[in-house]
């Protein structure tokens, strides 16, 4: 029977059921964004439990309520916060672990192989294992309570993901480019920063966005380090909204939610193509 | 550029018909010049290592034999962290919570993946825009945002509840449910599919077509031809998700720390392994202990690692086994 359908309109078909079928899963996937999205708009006593996902009459209380701030401190001075945070771990990123990728992709140094190893064997390293005896240190340094310790790091090159991703990057590169270079009497110095830098932006911009995210989201660093309220970066503003919700005030929660969000889907949606052929060809987690 | 003919002449290639023994003055003096150049690239990195990992690491192995409160100095107990931690049915309920975690949302999240990745592999308009939308879960399901939402769409009476009401299912809100709020933690992480999507898609994309062509003339069916030809071909992305996806697990905090009321409860259901960590080393004070359930962490992930490297001799195929 279906020899009878021209084969270009079966072909057609099954494309546009193709993509209903694509459609209705991402639906599904997308939809808690939505939700949150949706809820900020929603009266308080609508969001558990309302069905609709945009309220008929959008109501914008949460966001006006969010500008007097959280416990006497405006909602701007997370994002001041964070932003710092986000944008010195990217400028700690792009300077040590170009550095380092640099070295393991073009200086041949007695040593290079172990040292390759050592850094391939923290890539698997659980995170738990350093996080005390780091807190330790960090305390008997006293830079508790510091931008130091969820810093420091990230000037050390000890995000090894992002020397892998960068070192691949410069391994593609042609061999040529630093010969003709030595050849006009460069040092590694130049070749770097004149030649590999300028070749290497895909690499750079996608460590950079990867960076900014995973600073913005992350929430173990400072609920351990820091302890005053005006230090911390959104993360930790969103649970004092937690630790608070006695009266259940899950309109300013969601609100905030959707505010911590944005940046993140920004820069997401401006670099998605970086983004993800990054995570593809080198295994980033998100 | 400088003119290549005023350039100095190149030094003469080390190896080859040069004696390895006394290799020429400028060759050597090179060769230093090197082994210099590198260790002052690396210098940030072998700091960080020195300072943040290799020191930790070996400290940490040293707290984990003691007592420690972080005011008074440690004291030295031999192995009695890790006798208690056997006994403490707390850490054996974290390791249970845990276990089942990985267990339950490490094959569904690869599943979920995969299924994804094999929907988006046919050449259709919009693949780009389907594969990014279906990646932003990844990006963001780490921060709080989202584990707020979580506990929003999974308490009692909200959409998730009701959305199983429709098919007669009545379970009531999961984050307060002890037998259920693992499996709102397994959803967070299955809803993160996008990360291992994305390497399954570049996977697949690997898959020589004359496979399929020719297994289609022989008229293998579709599920045949999974089997067969994509599963064996895309075995080594699939066992390269599979490593990264159970290390990640193990280590999940934030999402369960947020998702259940920083309790990590209800009666200790939500009590991941980190978060026990959590609680002994920074609520407790009890640093020896932590650092002893870290390195117990460390050992098991190790050993799981182990494991699956071990295995992928029996079903993981290389190139050079299919010549």
């Amino acid at each position: 029977m279906s020899a009878l359908i021209h084969p270009a309109r079966r072909r057609s078909a099954r494309s546009v059921l193709w993509h209903v079928g694509a459609l209705v899963v991402l639906a599904l996937v997308l939809y808690p964004l939505f939700w949150v999205l949706g809820s900020s708009l929603k009266p308080n006593e609508d969001i558990v439990g309302g069905l609709e996902l945009f309220p008929t009459q959008p109501v914008f209380e949460h966001y006006r309520k969010l500008m007097d701030g959280i416990a006497d401190i405006p909602v701007s001075t997370f994002f001041v916060n964070s932003l710092v945070l986000a944008f010195g771990s990217v400028a700690g990123v792009l300077f040590s672990c170009s550095l380092a990728a640099y070295a393991f992709a073009r200086i041949d140094f007695r040593g290079r192989n172990l040292l390759f190893s050592l850094m391939i064997g923290t890539l698997l390293l659980p995170y738990h294992v350093l996080i005390i005896p780091q807190y330790v240190l960090f305390q008997k340094m006293e830079l508790i309570n510091t931008y130091v310790p969820l810093l420091l790091g990230k000037y050390l090159a000890t995000d090894a993901f992002f020397v892998f991703l960068m070192m691949q990057f410069m391994r593609n590169l042609p061999r040529e480019l630093d010969e003709a270079a030595r050849l006009d009497g460069c040092g590694h110095p130049r070749i770097y920063w004149h030649i590999m830098l300028p070749l290497c932006r895909p690499a750079l911009i996608t460590s950079s966005i990867f960076t900014f995210i995973w600073s913005w989201n992350d929430f173990l660093g400072p609920l351990l380090y820091l302890n005053e309220p005006d230090k911390y970066p959104v993360s930790m503003g969103l649970k004092m909204f937690i630790d608070q919700d006695s009266a259940a005030d899950y309109g300013g929660m969601v609100a905030m939610s959707v505010l911590a969000l944005l940046p993140v889907l920004a820069f997401f949606l401006a670099f998605q193509r970086y983004l993800v052929e990054g995570a593809a060809t080198s295994g980033l987690k998100g | 550029m400088t003119d290549i003919r005023t350039a100095p002449a190149p030094s003469p290639p080390d190896g080859g018909s040069a004696p390895r023994k006394a290799p020429a003055a400028p060759a050597r003096r090179r060769a230093r010049g090197e082994n210099l150049a590198g260790y002052l690239f690396m210098s940030p990195w072998i700091v960080g290592f020195l300072l943040l990992t290799a020191g930790p690491m070996l400290a940490s192995l040293y707290l984990a034999f003691t007592d420690y409160n972080l005011f008074d100095s440690p004291r030295f107990v031999g192995f009695e962290n890790f006798t208690e931690m056997f006994s403490d049915p707390r850490w054996r309920k974290s390791v249970e919570v845990t276990t089942s975690y990985v267990l339950v949302g490490t094959p569904l999240k690869l599943a979920a993946a995969l299924a994804v990745a094999l929907l988006l592999n046919k050449e259709r308009r919009g693949q780009g825009f389907y594969r990014a939308a279906f990646y932003a879960p990844s990006l963001v399901g780490a921060s709080v945002s989202v584990a707020i939402v979580w506990r929003a769409l999974f308490s009692d009476d909200a959409v998730v509840d009701r959305s199983l009401q429709v098919f007669g299912v009545h379970l009531g809100g999961w984050i307060g449910d002890p037998d259920m709020v693992i499996y709102a933690l397994v959803a967070l992480t299955v809803w993160q599919f996008g990360a291992p999507m994305v390497i399954f898609l570049a996977g697949l994309q690997q898959v020589p077509r004359e496979l399929y062509e020719a297994a289609q003339m022989d008229g293998a069916s579709a599920w045949r031809r999974f089997c067969s030809i994509t599963l064996p071909m895309i075995s080594p992305v699939l066992f390269f998700n599979l490593l990264l996806e159970t290390i990640h697990s193990f280590q999940i905090f934030a999402s369960a720390y947020v998702v259940t009321n920083s309790k990590c409860g209800p009666a200790d259901a939500g009590l991941v392994y980190t978060c026990y960590l959590y609680e002994q080393g920074w609520t407790n004070l009890r640093m020896g202990y932590a650092s002893a359930m870290a390195w117990m962490l460390l050992v098991s992930v190790g050993l799981v690692t182990a494991v699956l490297f071990w295995s992928q001799r029996r079903w993981v195929h290389y190139e050079e086994d299919v010549r």
